[in-house]
């Protein structure tokens, strides 16, 4: 397919989405990640029976968390496809950079670089 | 087990914003298993807070540990060489073991980070119900083993009293009537009899209406 998408991701692979965890997001925005997205097979469709219900569970927790921090809930999200579909994986990945990029870069960030000046 | 709920992290941050270096403890016991203070809860947490602080540009050093438990003195012991370098402790025990944290290390501020709610059980993953009030002097014998104490709004001896319909209490359209599974059960062990008897007034002197309470075992006492 040699369909292309940001250079700005990072993927990491994980065995299911269940096993994504809300320490694994907050890490990624402690560590200075600007946004996080959790890619999940079509809900009802887990081969493990309910492990991208899981992760969506804790995607909310760990965005109404970030809110509460003052990160911003909306760097993160949950998408869901189907293992045949390359050209819709390629589109959330244009379409969260593009989301995140409005949103501007972590805080942490600034803050972080601020403390060092 | 205890069961305990997550404080809401504004008021834990409201508690803690002052200092400038604190440790959370975690217990690696019923606080775990009801997913409120175990070892992922403290890095939950931790990792929340040093984000806000960070965000804030305040100076906040959080460090995590996680002990066995915080209700004896041998695992509260494993802290004692570093508890000097904190300025506070966040604990996410139960409130026992918050207490006798702070009972051990007198001089450093000590903070809740759970609300202790009640002894209780699993019923599925995410939900926690009261069996248990610790009264004492226990009478699920007499009971069909469900507790009238901890499981009827008005703790009655001799149930159900008539606010009963349809085996739900009249507090809550969702709440058991505990003598009505007290009959239930009771009819199904062909036990009925056992109904029949009057309960003798209870002595409440060994809950807690005897004042804070204690058990002295001398045979296995050092």
């Amino acid at each position: 397919m040699r369909l292309r998408y940001p250079d700005t991701i990072r993927i990491v692979r994980v065995p299911c989405t269940g096993k994504v965890d809300v320490l694994h997001i907050l890490r990624a925005f402690e560590k200075g990640a600007d946004g996080v997205y959790v890619v999940g097979c079509m809900e009802g469709d887990c081969r493990f029976e309910n492990g991208n219900l899981r992760a969506r569970k804790r995607v909310a927790q760990a965005r109404e968390l970030l809110d509460k921090v003052g990160i911003g809930g909306e760097r993160v999200k949950m998408f869901n496809l189907s293992s045949g579909e390359g050209p819709r994986f390629a589109e959330y990945a244009v379409e969260m950079t593009e989301k995140i990029r409005a949103l501007g870069p972590n805080p942490i960030k600034k803050a972080k670089e601020k403390r060092a000046a | 087990m205890i069961v305990a709920d997550k404080k809401p992290i504004e008021e834990i941050i409201d508690m803690i914003k002052d200092y400038e270096k604190i440790l959370i403890v975690g217990c690696n016991e019923c606080v775990t298993v009801c997913e409120a203070g175990g070892k992922k809860e403290v890095g939950v947490l931790a990792s929340a807070l040093r984000m806000y602080f960070m965000n804030q540009g305040k100076k906040m050093d959080i460090d995590e540990v996680t002990l066995e438990r915080q209700c004896d003195h041998e695992y509260l012991e494993e802290i004692r060489d570093r508890i000097d370098q904190y300025d506070a402790v966040l604990s996410l025990a139960c409130g026992a073991g918050i207490q006798f944290m702070a009972e051990k290390y007198f001089h450093t501020p000590v903070y809740p980070g759970v609300n202790t709610c009640f002894m209780g059980v699993t019923e599925e993953r995410g939900v926690w119900s009261e069996r248990c009030q610790g009264c004492g002097q226990c009478i699920l014998g007499q009971t069909a083993g469900i507790c009238p104490i901890s499981r009827c709004a008005k703790r009655l001896l001799n149930g159900p009293c008539g606010g009963s319909t349809n085996g739900k209490c009249e507090i809550s359209k969702d709440l058991d009537c505990a003598w009505q599974l007290i009959v239930d059960r009771l009819k199904e062990l062909d036990r009925l009899d056992d109904y029949e008897q009057i309960a003798p007034i209870k002595d409440w002197s060994t809950e807690r209406a005897g004042g804070p309470r204690h058990v002295v075992r001398e045979d296995v006492r050092q």
